[in-house]
């Protein structure tokens, strides 16, 4: 900050420098007067209705709020004069009447306020108070507490941007509500809990605190002002394995040591709690703050955990955004309320062994593993999984082994991981499931531009005009994304919307384009069309960075709108207004998800996205580019360790044999040069008897899978199976040894999220029972298959990692502890990180992006007068891919706790059905019976579910046919028959 | 109509709530999926409800239809029009349909709910639950009503007009000086009684007949527009237009009394376009002159509206009416549109209807109202005439500010203020109600003291009474004793007795009346029509009127909360609520059980 730009003004006779843009209120802080406030917190917009911060100002009227007012030079304030403090305590009084001290939180801002300033009993008569709202099995609303201050509005609308809470009526009666006064359990209220880190007063808690006996009630809100050291990170760094300054545990061994507990009494909370009209309510020691990450999507979300209690009582209580790159302190239901699960009563904690006699199958019940399995010594089972595994190879080769790793697995589990599949097993033969996600996008992207990375951070949205969301449903599968997108509308970019089914983002979108399903390819060619034609297209960018642009042009000239709209179902007025904004921009930039990759032409439609960006120049820059949505919390980095069949960590091709050489070197040891095979080619190769043997290491392929029977038969005929999982889910159904691993939330690991961000998570909690962690369970495995590992953690496979990729190369642990979050590449350590990709060149041979052109294929199998309708699959907001992890977070699976499916009311009721209505679903592959919702987000003759349900999975249903080139299948795309389901009542 | 509207609205900065411009309010059919309908849930756990009612839909579809058919794509900030044509076709707002109006103008529910639930004229029926009668009977019980009785005629209403009939008592109609006064519907009864009320009811009559005011061709016809046509050839340049002005000396005359050359002056320099709005939502309890200015001669206002505009250079006009003047509101729309035929080439005008809210009287709650939201005051800085309506410099007038353009301007700056007495100048338009013998609007010298305007103008006082008080600025602007019946009233000369003139609404009473009962009824009024939004109005104005209600008041408590609500609240409503109550502190403290106080009369 240049001191000339500070404005210096008097408050209560002192100079004070305020920056610009600082409020009065601001500027005091900074300079050690912290003025009343209630509804300002950092973070928000001021709004200045509470007006506990009033300060006198000379030569006004009235008194001005302080948060609100910029300072002016000369300007003469005073908040500790008489009138200006009579104001503030008035203030106090007033809503002191109203809220009963037994109803606040124990860090209450309004109590602290009224203890700093002496407001005792109030003199007035208080409101008749409603009754407390328990209907939403995450948050506790009670509104006796309420100060009608909005912060809870603001978070909800202004940051989150989910637009459930108003102001309703007016004067006294005026009232938080959500959507129409529902109760919150029935609004559409999407459980993001901004408004309960919000509330200054607890009238929004988390429910979990609220039902928790002895734990105090406290929530460190993100105001800063009240709470200046904020009880977030725990200073138990000293004890850590390497005694950094930072509260990180260096390696997983150190986990109950990083529990040390850091009080939230102490000076923080207790001041407000023990104000004199404070409640009695004590602030006990029995809550820690842990920094961590949030375990489930790519997003990849700082958290704070708040636990209680000791070893193996202690308990996640309720959960904090943390202020990450990627969060800016905010969390969807999945991360605030989606912790229950590492203490699920169906959590492995011991090593168990398949009993003789007991045939392969997914009946089980995850309860009670001991039907078929056998308790064992981790001596036991570590030797029985790893000399199964080299009897296969000793009798059938390497190549009848496979592996399959874990996109929620930490860099260095996957690092290691294939290592131990490349070098022990003698066999590249490893992947995970980014293959059933972005496979065909990776392969599009690797293929045009050289890189299978994001190009710009979900962040850059601040800098474009355009944003295009197509096959993408944020708003459920990555939301703090979503709200990123939506505080970018807001501003004024213009969002284009671009599904079959009409998702939550549509209320954002300029413009939203509802195409038919299987249509993408022709749509997105009739946009790259209407660019060529009316001559949008960035000539200079495609001559001095691109190849092939003209073989693509004449391909995209041949599907102009107005010939392709009966195919697309979009008038063409529309794909010539939409091409020529994203054309136009300035800056437009294109997320995608797995609508586009899930299809046999999944690479297609990313090769047009790829063609649309470079054709326009829209690449290289802030707030450009083209961002694949990674889906898990770990799928980049699972990807760039090197958990791909063709590749070694880095992208480096396996059939190229000077890197192989390279890696020999490394590894010190020969490699086989012959490419993986990939996850459904690995499960056809099971079932044909080639491949006998697997590992499998966090991955649900019995559930996730494309058309399961064949799926769950290929992996229930392997000679032998070795599950690493935290519960008994389908695939460790079907597992010999099965392995009981570590959750995120017991275990410290790099993580890179769907921006190329590298951060550390860190213990939370102890592991429970006999639990190990992933890293040493495989390197146990390695040992056992003749390895010489000995790594001492985390902190030490990182750093053989980062030397085997040069993407790495540059980031080293100390610095991930020090820093939170470090941007990959980074190819030195004093070299800078690259948040935007390809701003000069293309990591390709000549560094030219290249064009490729395609032709419209249709879909593998097409509704026909057997199966009439079409079946696409995806996710929902509250379950995390197959539900083994969120169905066992108690608040996510009472707020989804069936499965459904979506329909058009128009195509039930032409079956006589209304909505809730049983139906079943049966392609040619499996049928199924569920819930049917009436949704006229659908489209006639559409069918969409989630594929988190065991009890009806959908991919019983799903098809395996691949794309060619990602080798990815078509969930997206099926035909499908719906016929009413009669229950026989038992 | 308003067409030309889409222009400015689309420049519109983000709104404070966070409703800023929407994008691409109404789906327009640029999604051509083969499900076809507009309305999904509203949410992702929306997929949970049940799909709305075809009749939600059609319901919402026919709220929107009026604008679709003259061109206009439906927009957030007519939101409020919206709900109008709800509540008009139904009854009520029943909870399906504002849910399908939401989905089809891209809201979400909850913005929506906020907006309905903050107007007093629009029902929100909740899923399930009962509708309201369909015939409401709004008694008023503000000051001047209440003198007459309105709480005990709707007392007997309630009674007599059975369940059938849903009888509200309701602030203050406009209409004070035919006290009390019911509405039937939209059909005001004037000295009512139960007898006329419940023969308005039988007879099925809802509607007010137009007033029998002087028309476009008859205004015309005695001069008037020969000065707009004078401005608009620009043979009348601009600043000799504002120059009159000044030498009148004329101020706002809605209550602020800011000059209004001045005014022109200020948003005149403001980066273009430039918006103006013309607040006659006259709802001072008292207060009925603009009323008046309306239902005679509206084109002497509407030639002033034209005028500023012209010499503002205005991009767009809104009229913002209060819904209890409907005759006058349909009055004005047939006026405009005989005006738009006359002169095709002026600003879009747009006239917008009120739902029942006083605050929306604050010009700042008048712009968010305007906008579609709650009315909700505007923190200033910045003012409206820099980041006003639609975030663009805005001129704002009260109704007769600019009813005084034409003849200012015409007879010259200096005739204006020729007028006045006891040192004062200009004209004023007291509406005068109470225990006069002759209530009504009264036009004359400013600086005229109460006991020369009731003995003057009103006949003196009605039989049997003897002047006791006087509000001298409607319900915000204090209680004077009868002692000080000789002041005189204007601007600023109030200000010594903790008083001001605001609207110029003269609420006399008498011996037969309590100044602690009206000033109880001022301050229900406030508690019932503050917007919610600061502590200090919010809670205070409730609080203030729950201690009121003893027999013996806290003197010392109500004076610090008064000082608070003076000192802390956002808007004029919350600072001026306090008025009467010390008012009477300070001029009668007999009637309260508290000691007098140095300076009172």
């Amino acid at each position: 900050m240049n001191a000339a730009d500070m404005i210096r003004f008097e408050l209560d006779g002192r100079e004070i420098d305020a920056a610009p843009g600082e409020s009065i209120l601001q500027a005091a802080r900074r300079a050690g007067t912290d003025i009343p406030h209630l509804c300002y917190t950092d973070g928000l917009r001021a709004d200045g209705n509470c007006r506990a911060c009033v300060v006198e100002i000379d030569g006004e009227r009235v008194l001005a709020p302080s948060c609100c007012r910029a300072p002016k030079p000369g300007m003469k304030a005073k908040a500790e004069s008489e009138r200006a403090r009579a104001s503030q305590r008035m203030v106090l009084e007033l809503l002191r009447a109203d809220v009963p001290a037994e109803t606040e939180k124990a860090d209450s801002e309004l109590a602290h306020w009224c203890g700093e300033l002496g407001v005792k009993e109030s003199r007035f008569v208080r409101r008749e108070n409603p009754a407390p709202d328990r209907s939403h099995p995450g948050i506790a609303v009670n509104l006796a507490a309420c100060i009608q201050c909005t912060r809870c509005l603001r978070a909800c609308r202004e940051e989150q941007v989910n637009d459930v809470i108003g102001l309703a009526r007016r004067g006294v009666d005026t009232m938080i509500v959500f959507d129409f006064n529902d109760p919150m359990g029935t609004s559409t209220c999407v459980g993001c809990g901004e408004c309960v880190q919000a509330c200054p007063t607890g009238a929004l808690l988390p429910a979990a605190l609220v039902d928790a006996p002895g734990v105090p009630v406290a929530t460190p809100s993100r105001s800063r002002g009240v709470f200046a050291d904020e009880p977030v990170t725990d200073e138990s760094g000293a004890l850590t394995a390497t005694g950094t300054s930072t509260s990180r545990a260096g390696t997983a061994s150190a986990a109950s040591a990083a529990l040390a507990p850091k009080s939230l009494s102490g000076e923080d909370a207790s001041g407000s709690a023990t104000g004199s009209i404070a409640p009695a309510r004590e602030a006990s020691s029995a809550t820690r703050a842990i920094d961590s990450l949030c375990p489930y999507c790519g997003v990849g979300c700082q958290t704070t955990y708040h636990v209680a209690g000791e070893g193996e009582q202690a308990k996640i209580i309720h959960v904090v955004g943390r202020d990450g790159p990627a969060n800016a302190g905010r969390l969807c239901v999945k991360g605030r309320y989606g912790f229950g699960y590492p203490r699920h009563s169906h959590r492995l904690t011991t090593p168990l062994i398949r009993k003789p006699g007991i045939p392969k199958s997914v009946d089980l019940d995850p309860s009670n593993p001991l039907a078929a399995f056998r308790e064992a010594s981790w001596e036991e089972a570590l030797d029985a999984a790893a000399a199964g595994l080299a009897r296969i190879k000793a009798a059938h080769g390497p190549h009848a082994l496979a592996g399959f790793g874990s996109a929620k697995g930490s860099n260095e589990e996957a690092y290691l991981f294939q290592k131990l599949v490349r070098t022990g097993f003698g066999t590249h033969n490893v992947d995970h499931c980014t293959r059933l996600c972005h496979a065909s996008s990776v392969a599009a992207l690797l293929e045009g531009i050289g890189s299978g990375a994001v190009s710009n951070p979900v962040r850059d949205v601040e800098f474009a005009d355009v944003i295009v969301v197509i096959g993408a449903n944020p708003a459920a599968n990555h939301p703090v994304a979503a709200s990123f997108m939506k505080n970018a509308v807001e501003r004024g970019a213009k969002l284009i919307l671009m599904d079959p089914r009409e998702t939550p983002l549509a209320r954002h979108a300029h413009r939203f384009l509802q195409f038919r399903p299987d249509a993408d390819v022709t749509l997105l060619l009739s946009l790259a069309c209407v660019i060529i034609e009316e001559g949008l297209t960035d000539e200079a960018f495609i001559a001095a960075r691109t190849e092939g642009f003209e073989a693509f042009r004449s391909a995209a000239l041949a599907f102009p709108p107005e010939r392709v709209e009966p195919i697309t179902g979009i008038p063409a007025e529309t794909a010539r207004e939409v091409a020529r904004l994203y054309a136009k921009g300035p800056n437009s930039m294109i997320f995608w998800g797995m609508g586009i990759s899930q299809h046999i032409h999944g690479t297609d439609n990313s090769r047009c996205l790829i063609a649309l960006a470079l054709m326009t120049g829209q690449i290289g820059r802030r707030g450009t580019g083209l961002h694949p949505l990674r889906g898990q919390n770990n799928v980049q980095g699972a990807s760039d360790a090197g958990l791909i069949p063709m590749m070694f960590p880095d992208y480096q091709r396996v059939s190229d044999p000077a890197i192989r050489a390279k890696f020999e070197t490394l590894w010190d040891t020969p490699l086989s040069d012959k490419p993986g095979l990939t996850v459904v080619e690995i499960m056809d190769a099971a079932l044909a008897g080639q491949i006998r043997g697997m590992y499998i290491e966090g991955e649900n392929p019995a559930m996730s899978d494309p058309d399961l029977a064949h799926a769950r038969a290929a992996l229930g005929g392997l000679d032998h199976l070795v599950v690493q999982d935290l519960f008994l889910t389908e695939t460790a159904m079907l597992a010999d040894v099965i392995l009981p691993a570590s959750s995120l939330m017991e275990k410290t690991g790099s993580f890179t999220n769907t921006d190329r961000l590298v951060q550390l998570s860190q213990p939370v909690l102890p592991l429970p029972g006999d639990a190990r962690p992933d890293w040493w369970i495989i390197q146990q495995m390695a040992q056992r298959l003749g390895l010489p590992w000995n790594y001492a953690g985390p902190a030490e496979i990182f750093d053989e990692l980062r030397h085997a990729m040069p993407s790495y190369a540059g980031i080293t642990w100390a610095q991930l502890e020090r820093d939170s979050a470090v941007i990959a590449p980074k190819f030195t350590e004093d070299g800078p990180s690259y948040p935007v990709l390809f701003e000069q060149d293309f990591p390709t041979a000549d560094g030219r992006a290249r064009f490729v052109p395609v032709t419209p294929l249709p879909a593998a199998e097409l509704p026909d007068a057997d199966y009439p309708m079409v079946l696409t699959t995806g996710r929902v907001l509250e379950h995390w891919h197959t539900g083994s992890m969120t169905r066992r977070a108690n608040v996510l699976d009472a707020l989804e706790p069936q499965p459904w499916c979506s329909v058009h009311p128009d195509d039930l009721a032409a079956k006589g059905l209304g909505s809730g209505a049983l139906v079943r679903l049966e392609t040619r592959r499996g049928a199924i019976t569920l819930e049917a919702r009436a949704d006229r987000a659908m489209q006639l003759g559409s069918i969409f579910m989630p594929f988190c349900y065991v009890e009806a999975a959908a991919n019983l249903l799903t098809q395996p046919a691949l794309d060619p080139f990602g080798k990815i299948p078509e969930f997206k795309y099926c035909a499908v028959k719906l016929t009413p389901e009669t229950i026989i009542q038992t | 109509m308003a067409n030309g509207m889409t222009n400015i609205v689309d420049q519109q900065g983000k709104g404070r709530a966070g409703q800023g411009e929407r994008p691409d309010a109404v789906r327009d059919g640029s999604g051509g999926g083969r499900g076809g309908k507009a309305g999904k849930g509203g949410g992702e756990r929306g997929r949970k409800r049940e799909p709305l009612p075809e009749s939600a839909l059609a319901a919402a579809a026919a709220a929107l239809a009026p604008d679709l058919d003259a061109g206009v794509t439906p927009r957030p900030d007519r939101l409020i029009e919206y709900l109008h044509r709800l509540q008009d076709a139904h009854g009520a707002l029943f909870a399906d349909h504002l849910a399908a109006l939401a989905e089809a103008l891209k809201f979400a529910r909850a913005e929506v709910f906020e907006v309905a639930t903050f107007y007093h004229h629009f029902d929100f029926v909740p899923t399930g639950a009962e509708a309201p009668p369909k015939l409401t009977v709004r008694v008023c019980d503000s000051l001047g009503c209440a003198m007459a009785g309105g709480a005990e005629l709707a007392a007997s209403l309630a009674t007599r007009l059975g369940a059938e009939v849903r009888v509200q008592r309701v602030p203050c109609v406009g209409r004070c000086d035919s006290a009390p006064v019911a509405v039937v519907g939209q059909k005001p009864v004037l000295s009512a009684d139960a007898d006329k009320v419940a023969a308005i009811v039988a007879s099925g009559e809802r509607e007010e007949a137009l007033p029998d005011a002087i028309r476009f061709d008859a205004y015309r016809a005695t001069g008037g527009y020969a000065l707009w046509e004078a401005v608009r050839s620009g043979e009348r340049d601009a600043d000799s237009i504002i120059t009159a002005l000044d030498g009148a000396g004329l101020r706002g005359l809605g209550g602020a009394g800011f000059p209004a050359a001045r005014k022109w002056r200020t948003v005149a320099a403001q980066p273009a376009p430039r918006n103006m709005a013309v607040n006659i939502d006259e709802g001072e309890p008292g207060t009925f002159k603009d009323r008046h200015y309306l239902a005679t001669d509206p084109h002497r206002f509407i030639e002033g509206m034209l005028i500023a505009a012209r010499v503002v250079g205005i991009a767009g006009i809104w009229i913002y009416i209060r819904d209890e003047y409907a005759a006058l509101r349909r009055l004005l729309a047939e006026e405009l549109d005989r005006v738009r035929v006359e002169w095709p080439d002026l600003p879009p005008i747009e006239l917008r209807r009120g739902a029942g809210a006083y605050v929306c009287g604050e010009e700042s709650a008048m712009i968010e109202s305007i906008e579609g939201k709650r009315g909700m005051p505007r923190l200033r800085p910045p003012y409206v005439a820099e980041v006003g309506l639609f975030g663009r410099p805005t001129l704002e007038h009260n109704l007769e500010t600019l009813w005084w353009v034409r003849d200012i301007v015409e007879r010259g700056g200096d005739w204006f203020a020729s007028h006045g007495r006891n040192g004062r100048k200009g004209l004023r338009s007291f509406s005068v109600s109470g225990r006069v013998a002759k209530p009504g609007v009264v036009v004359t010298d400013a600086g005229i003291t109460l006991r020369e305007l009731i003995d003057e103008h009103c006949g003196g006082m009605l039989p049997g009474h003897e002047l006791y008080g006087y509000f001298p600025g409607g319900a915000s602007g204090g209680i004077l004793p009868a002692s000080l019946a000789n002041v005189p009233l204007d601007f600023d000369t109030l200000a010594p007795y903790g008083c001001f003139i605001g609207s110029a609404a003269i609420v006399v009473f008498s011996q037969h009346d309590q100044a602690r009962l009206l000033a109880e009824n001022a301050m229900e009024f406030f508690a019932h029509e503050s917007c919610g939004q600061c502590t200090p109005c919010r809670v205070g104005t409730a609080k203030a009127a729950g201690l009121m209600k003893a027999p013996e008041w806290d003197a010392g408590l109500l004076k610090e909360l008064g000082r608070t609500m003076m000192d802390a609240s956002i808007c004029g409503l919350g600072q001026a609520a306090p008025n009467p109550m010390q008012s009477v502190l300070r001029f009668f403290p007999q009637e309260v059980g508290a000691a007098k106080e140095e300076g009172a009369a």
